[in-house]
């Protein structure tokens, strides 16, 4: 199995119950890409209004994705692959100043 | 394949930098973002050696990274500032409540005195009490007038000689566009300006106009700065939110975008022959204000007769009906806050505060003053963004 971290923060929680912190588990048969992930979230996390976490395939502007703490801008974006426990932060710049 | 600082060239990269595209380690990036805000201070030399700066503070990232950034760039290239937290409370359960406690913690944390301003002293009547009269739909347009007033009162209470607060480069480019889309000239002319309210108000100044959102938030992620994150629980302002959305999209397709509307803004030159507003003062409080009564006396005399509706729209329509003339005298806590001209002279604003002491989600919407355009005839001055 693939462990990873996800966390939510900056105000993205709010659309996961106000849980910022969830361990999950991929099954490492197959690759799994940020892109599959976000997929995956939607499917299995998110517990309301998905067009507020992902648009058009991708995540929603404004919301930030760090993977082990380095923006994933650095890291191909969608394409980055996964690896066991790597931990994903998705950091909202949506919310309230 | 780790990529490399473009500046250190030895760390690991954690960023790429939305407004240049380079790859930087932690230890470069908090240098670089310090460093370009202290280049905007000192270019446009806003700041004075022994001046008193008030920093709205709203418990939110913005203002959170503002009051560590300007308490450490005082220190390190000694300012000889004396720097002050001030905070609005507009009275939402829920939601000003645990912002003003996020507040709180910074002041403890960076040592900063903090003032407290609150609706219910300032006007006699809080946010939930307003939202109860009006209902969701114009209670935006109260907080917005009302909150840009209290950190003015809040200011002139502590005797600051300037406010600083925590609009980013995001917010101005969208407050750019905006006011392209409502062809106000008046506002469009003065929102990129770095220092706004010259004229006899205190002035307003925003360090961060060339600094984007998504490194306000990396660097407050990064130095683990403790921040509030939520929506006001009251409805959002559907067209900044538009606006807002437009400016992310495209900047994910170029990031530049954001600086480059900006520059556009700033370039902007208005026709001679532009109609531009009148300033005047209000004959009530003495805050600036085209208008015979400013917004926030307007917005409290209907609010304190019975008639909440009075300060939205068309409000010389509604005058006629009820038969007000506009110097009707209130018998509301405002009397017995009205500073005379000489003590001070305010703005008046009816445009959303993005930013400090306000939430991109509780902004006015500006319905109120196309509309009082349409029937005055005159635009309002409003020296914010």
């Amino acid at each position: 199995m693939l462990h990873l971290t996800i966390e939510f923060s900056g105000g993205a929680e709010l659309l996961f119950n106000n849980v910022k912190k969830h361990q999950i588990e991929l099954p490492d048969n197959r690759k799994w890409t940020i892109k599959d992930l976000l997929a995956w979230i939607k499917d299995n996390l998110l517990k309301q209004k998905p067009e507020l976490f992902i648009q058009d395939e991708t995540i929603r502007p404004g919301i930030l994705i760090l993977v082990n703490d380095s923006d994933w801008d650095l890291l191909g974006n969608l394409t980055y692959e996964l690896n066991d426990n790597d931990n994903i932060t998705f950091i909202s710049t949506l919310h309230g100043g | 394949m780790p990529i490399n600082c473009i500046r250190c060239e030895k760390n690991k990269a954690i960023l790429k930098r939305p407004k240049t595209g380079d790859a930087m380690c932690k230890e470069c990036f908090f240098f670089v973002f310090e460093e370009e805000i202290h280049k905007t201070i000192t270019d446009s030399s806003i700041f004075k050696s022994g001046e008193k700066i008030g920093i709205g503070a709203s418990g939110g990232k913005d203002s959170t990274v503002l009051a560590y950034v300007l308490k450490t760039l005082n220190e390190r290239h000694n300012y000889g500032l004396e720097l002050i937290l001030i905070s609005v409370d507009e009275g939402i359960t829920g939601y000003r409540d645990d912002s003003l406690e996020s507040v709180k913690r910074n002041q403890v944390e960076y040592n900063l005195p903090l003032k407290v301003v609150t609706y219910d002293e300032l006007y006699g009547w809080t946010m939930d009490e307003i939202v109860k009269k009006v209902g969701r739909k114009n209670n935006c347009t109260f907080c917005g007038v009302f909150r840009r007033q209290a950190l003015d009162r809040g200011g002139l209470l502590l005797g600051v000689n300037k406010i600083v607060t925590g609009h980013n480069a995001d917010d101005l480019a969208e407050t750019v566009l905006m006011n392209i889309l409502r062809g106000d000239i008046g506002r469009l002319q003065r929102c990129t300006s770095i220092t706004t309210g010259n004229e006899g108000a205190i002035p307003r100044c925003k360090p961060f106009k060339y600094t984007y959102e998504k490194e306000i938030v990396m660097y407050a992620y990064f130095k683990k700065l403790d921040y509030f994150s939520t929506e006001c629980v009251y409805s959002p302002n559907a067209y900044r939110g538009y606006a807002r959305a437009f400016i992310k999209d495209l900047e994910a397709i170029r990031p530049r975008s954001i600086i480059d509307i900006i520059h556009s803004g700033e370039k902007l030159a208005v026709k001679k022959d532009a109609k531009l507003p009148v300033q005047g003062i209000c004959e009530r409080c003495g805050y600036i204000s085209s208008m015979n009564l400013c917004k926030a006396c307007n917005l409290l005399e209907g609010l304190n007769r019975g008639l909440p509706k009075l300060g939205i729209g068309k409000t010389q329509r509604l005058r006629k009906i009820y038969n007000l003339s506009p110097s009707y005298s209130l018998n509301s806590s405002m009397n017995n806050l009205s500073l005379t001209s000489s003590q001070m002279s305010l703005n008046e604003e009816s445009c959303c505060d993005r930013g400090q002491n306000n939430n991109q989600s509780c902004c006015s919407d500006k319905n109120v003053s196309c509309q009082s355009k349409q029937t005055s005839n005159r635009l309002e001055v409003i020296p914010d963004f």
